[in-house]
């Protein structure tokens, strides 16, 4: 069983999401269950710094031996700072989903919608796995 | 549903991802694929192919059976000794890609790939029709555990009293491995030296377990289908499906010099494949590497100066290379400044001669 943090948020894209009760700035990333799943991930495309982005909107992607996955935006905004180290070393996503994986953050706009809890997200692997 | 191979609680109680392959329930990788890839390499690796078919011809007109149901000159073969063949129609489309071992004067096992090995016995049978053969599918009774890498020779020597040093590569000989009885043969697809283990299926997981016990000291570790892949890949070995198809002759595929047209009397798609042979190619399979990190895969269009030159037929980061490669079939003509359209993206593609890598030779 995926480690699944229970103070972090969801999406059902596999993505997590911190920072919510803090303030305006949330940083994302991919689940374990994600990571697992994809394998040794080796390439990870991410949006540029100062670009807008929409909840739902595809800005990035995830390259691994076998496969690719979409990174969507979980919540809208404006992208603030992206993790160079994830791009550099991709391996970090495998190694260290919800740390040195994370992947961007977002200054929020608007209230994010349709997250999951760390249960909800919980039922929704298992239902997968 | 898929089936289980005879080594599937054994995957299991190891945590390996399992995937649908071809109807069978296979281990896709137990850890890390780059690090099994690696040991493959490096050391060893180790695989169940339990998904593959075993198909027997046995009788006084075996040989000349699989003459005439094959491409190849079967006939010819020495007992002891293997073939890499095909099968194709009557349009000379391949139907699979096989390795053929001659067991003894009147017996031959042909092994084909899991997603065809239903296709391939349906054939032999209606091929072998006018023969004094027997044709008997196995496949369901027989096990296939590969110990793959430069260090294969070394974990095998200590379960078998089999010799060896003198099984040469496309040879295979019977004897006992760990107190199971096996077929060993001197065959992979990896691009390592390795051995390619049949066996009963009430046989495999003991004899997993002890070329485990065996190749640890060596760093062997098991090895899934992911990194079989990636090795076959840098290898420059056609997958059936990826570069292989009905709708292409063995000579579409670069691999003509499997047809033996000089063998006595006709043969299955001889009269297609006569009328093609001398043809120049249209496509050629070569080899791609990236400029960039993105992946060329399976089914990407191929493209030069925004026209669409060829298609991928396979594609993966290289462990070895460092960056990714794909197999491709690129109009003939065209040799340098290609790129593969991944997404909309046009990545630029050095194009190479095939293999990606190659062992240097074992002393």
């Amino acid at each position: 069983m995926s480690s699944i943090p229970d103070e972090l948020s969801y999406t059902k894209e596999h993505e997590w999401v911190a920072g919510l009760d803090d303030g305006r700035t949330v940083t994302v990333g991919i689940t374990a269950f994600a990571a697992e799943a994809l394998g040794d991930v080796v390439f990870v495309q991410l949006p540029e710094a100062g670009s807008t982005v929409e909840a739902g909107d595809s800005i990035g992607e995830v390259e691994s031996t076998k496969s690719v996955s979409e990174i969507y935006a979980p919540v809208g905004g404006e992208v603030t700072e992206v993790n160079q180290a994830v791009v550099d070393d991709p391996s970090l996503v495998n190694n260290d989903p919800y740390g040195e994986g994370w992947m961007f953050r977002v200054r929020l706009e608007g209230d994010p919608e349709d997250l999951l809890t760390a249960e909800e997200y919980g039922a929704l692997t298992s239902g997968d796995s | 549903m898929s089936r289980p191979t005879p080594l599937r609680d054994v995957h299991e109680s190891l945590g390996a991802t399992l995937t649908d392959f071809a109807g069978w329930l296979m281990p896709l990788r137990y850890g890390s694929e780059s690090a099994e890839h690696n040991a493959v390499r490096t050391a060893a690796g180790l695989f169940d192919l339990s998904h593959m078919g075993e198909i027997f011809l046995t009788g006084p007109q075996a040989g000349q059976a699989l003459d005439y149901a094959l491409v190849g000159h079967l006939s010819a073969l020495a007992p002891g000794r293997a073939r890499y063949t095909m099968i194709v129609g009557e349009d000379g489309g391949v139907l699979d890609d096989l390795i053929v071992y001659r067991l003894a004067d009147e017996r031959f096992m042909v092994v084909a790939n899991a997603s065809n090995y239903l296709l391939v016995a349906r054939e032999l049978a209606a091929r072998a029709a006018g023969f004094d053969a027997v044709v008997d599918d196995q496949s369901e009774q027989w096990a296939l555990i590969a110990v793959q890498g430069p260090r294969a020779q070394e974990i095998l020597s200590s379960l078998t009293d089999a010799d060896l040093p003198g099984l040469k590569y496309y040879a295979g000989l019977p004897g006992v491995v760990a107190g199971a009885q096996a077929l060993i043969a001197r065959t992979g697809y990896t691009g390592e030296d390795g051995f390619e283990l049949f066996i009963a299926n009430e046989d495999a997981a003991p004899l997993w377990q002890e070329l485990v016990k065996a190749g640890e000291p060596y760093g062997l570790i098991p090895a899934g289908l992911s990194s079989r892949d990636t090795l076959r890949l840098e290898a420059g070995m056609p997958l059936y499906g990826n570069e292989l198809s009905t709708a292409l002759t063995p000579f579409d595929a670069g691999l003509g010099r499997v047809v033996k047209f000089d063998k006595p009397g006709d043969f299955v798609g001889r009269a297609a494949l006569e009328a093609v042979k001398d043809d120049p190619p249209r496509r050629r399979l070569v080899g791609l590497v990236a400029h960039g990190r993105r992946v060329p895969r399976h089914g990407y269009p191929v493209t030069k100066d925004g026209a669409v030159v060829g298609e991928v037929t396979s594609g993966a980061p290289s462990q070895t290379l460092g960056k990714p490669i794909a197999m491709a079939y690129v109009d003939t003509g065209v040799t340098e400044g290609v790129a593969v359209d991944i997404r909309g993206s046009q990545e630029g593609m050095d194009l190479v001669a095939l293999p990606f890598y190659k062992r240097s030779a074992h002393s």
